[in-house]
């Protein structure tokens, strides 16, 4: 048994500290959408605040008629299929890219920070350029098309970065070594090198996936006829706040951390396997 | 303390085996590997179309005529005129002249509200990234730790923002505390619409973003340097102001140009919170979006553009951030 002495005191005490500002900042952080999800199930005749008059799920009720805020479910499947896109051509591209800057070539310069610029570059700037060239030039914008566009941009960075720092501790060897048995190019990359990145493609996808799912001021003014489900919610926001856009958040964010859960699952798993 | 050196980390990502130096080196031979050229067609192709055009086309459209029938090419500096004259400078009715124009004051206050709410992100989230490289000694735990910081990043903004009503609005959690402790006889309204609300919406929605990069660049810090430095009677603060802070600088520096290029482009949060009593640039360029002005559009949105490159590089003179890739 480690004596107590009063270095041991003051380490402990310390950590106490930062431990109860941890917890504190937790409920900071969380704090907010816990009054929101609990306001969620207020009773009919409750408001936006507490107390609580009664508990019911009319408000969750409310949210799945089709009139009341507008194309709910359809702006969901928008939302959705657009973020598959989006995670789809983000784990590509940040793929391809990350395999390409493990050589040296011409203008890497130039590419890396043009990638990074998306990362850079305000959302209603973005979004403000492609939709008056788009006006220019007689295209109308779509949530598929010119929505997907601007999302890839915002979200490659993210998993380009992850790839390049999968890229910077993977052991070049294990390829030099199935060169030198004479496999080509695909196979290197089937056997070798894609097993071993998997984890980090999957990462790349989930940034894909969720920054897209959540974008909003991307979309503001590309999304064309049809809203995704952040315009959605902003649009309900406009109206008088009321109980229904709280069940609309707790729903959004369960989904989320749903998602979030699940790709954790995967990771995890490919993690493991990838060892 | 003794097994300080098995804290390694081999970051979220990595999985394999530390290489040694020869293995990390780039491969050399050009005909290994995919060609580059396809690699980065793809990529580049879609930055170039759908990145640098438009943004080149803002710089264009700003010096374009407005009329009626749409926009007319030409080289006009009308709206530069109007972005910096309207309302100010020579203004007779006031003795003061040389008052700034109302969107640049809009600019002002926006990098005023970016860096305050900055500096209270770096306040609040430096001693979370600390707690969790230094104090947590288990990786295990402290990714745990680090991803509950990092969840709410990935869940909507616009949710997060409304989810402070019920806690700051008249008839919110804190007045009811308030009224309840009976520290005050009235609700007060300065929380919700308000600076106050607005800035603490955009601390607890952006504060992750500097957590992120200050946690990776303190997890960096070899222990052995600061048992070193204990046992040659370094004091705490000491050990800070000379290893620690130092060390974790590139990190704070791109914590804060994240939270930076964000808040600066911000308009959703300035709205659902701040009730759209004041504007920020973004807002702004929306507006005179809406009403088909779209030279003027792109006159602020180049203005804004500008602070922010100003911002960054001021940012990257602390730091380069390549390097610490």
């Amino acid at each position: 048994m480690a004596r107590w002495t009063p270095e041991r005191w003051r380490k402990l005490r310390v950590k106490t500290g930062f431990s109860i500002y941890y917890v504190i900042f937790l409920a900071f952080i969380y704090g907010p959408m816990f009054a929101m999800f609990i306001l969620s199930f207020q009773g009919r005749r409750g408001g936006t605040s507490f107390p609580m008059r009664g508990w019911s799920l009319y408000w969750w009720n409310k949210l799945l008629e089709p009139s009341t805020v507008g194309d709910m479910q359809g702006a969901l499947g928008r939302s959705l299929i657009l973020a598959l896109m989006v995670m789809v051509i983000t784990a590509l591209f940040s793929t391809m890219l990350a395999m390409a800057f493990r050589k040296a070539f011409r203008f890497s310069n130039v590419l890396f920070y043009t990638v990074l610029t998306g990362l850079m570059v305000p959302g209603v700037l973005l979004s403000l350029g492609m939709a008056i060239l788009m006006r220019q030039l007689g295209l109308s914008p779509a949530w598929y098309s010119s929505g997907l566009a601007v999302h890839v941009i915002w979200a490659l960075p993210f998993g380009y970065l992850v790839m390049m720092a999968v890229f910077n501790r993977f052991d070049a060897r294990l390829e030099e070594a199935a060169r030198d048995m004479g496999a080509d190019e695909w196979t290197v990359f089937k056997e070798i090198t894609l097993p071993l990145i998997t984890p980090g493609v999957v990462a790349a996808g989930l940034f894909g996936f969720t920054l897209s799912y959540d974008e909003f001021a991307r979309t503001t003014l590309l999304a064309g006829a049809d809203n995704t489900l952040p315009l959605d919610i902003n649009a309900s926001m406009t109206q008088r706040i009321r109980p229904t856009l709280f069940a609309l958040g707790t729903a959004s964010t369960i989904f989320s951390l749903l998602m979030i859960s699940v790709f954790l699952g995967i990771y995890t798993i490919l993690y493991r396997r990838s060892r | 303390m003794s097994n300080a050196s098995e804290h390694h980390h081999t970051g979220l990502i990595g999985s394999q085996p530390r290489p040694d130096g020869s293995a990390r080196s780039k491969i050399s031979y050009a005909e290994e590997g995919f060609a580059t050229a396809w690699l980065i067609a793809p990529a580049s192709l879609w930055l170039i179309l759908f990145l640098v055009i438009p943004l080149v086309s803002i710089v264009v459209f700003s010096f374009w005529e407005n009329t009626p029938q749409g926009l007319n090419p030409a080289f006009s500096l009308e709206f530069y005129g109007e972005y910096f004259y309207t309302k100010g400078f020579f203004d007779p009715d006031s003795d003061r002249f040389l008052l700034p124009s109302v969107f640049i004051r809009t600019l002002g206050s926006t990098v005023y509200f970016t860096l305050v709410t900055m500096l209270l992100c770096l306040i609040v989230g430096y001693p979370i990234a600390y707690f969790l490289a230094m104090q947590v000694q288990a990786f295990k735990w402290q990714l745990a730790l680090f991803l509950l910081c990092m969840v709410p990043f990935w869940t909507s903004y616009l949710i997060r923002a409304v989810a402070w009503l019920p806690m700051l609005g008249r008839r919110g959690l804190i007045n009811q505390a308030l009224l309840g402790m009976g520290i005050v006889d009235k609700p007060v309204s300065f929380l919700f619409y308000s600076e106050f609300g607005y800035t603490m919406a955009l601390v607890q929605i952006y504060v992750v973003l500097g957590i992120g990069p200050i946690f990776f660049s303190l997890a960096k810090i070899n222990k052995d340097i600061l048992e070193a430095a204990t046992d040659m009677g370094a004091t705490p603060f000491q050990i800070f102001r000379e290893i620690i802070g130092p060390m974790s600088l590139p990190g704070v520096a791109i914590g804060m140009i994240f939270i930076f290029v964000m808040i600066m482009g911000e308009f959703a949060t300035a709205v659902v919170v701040y009730g759209g009593k004041t504007s920020t640039a973004g807002t702004v360029i929306l507006n005179y979006y809406g009403i088909a002005n779209y030279p003027f559009a792109a006159v602020n949105a180049l203005m804004l553009m500008l602070a922010m490159v100003i911002g960054i590089i001021v940012i990257l003179r602390v730091v380069d951030i390549r390097k610490e890739l």
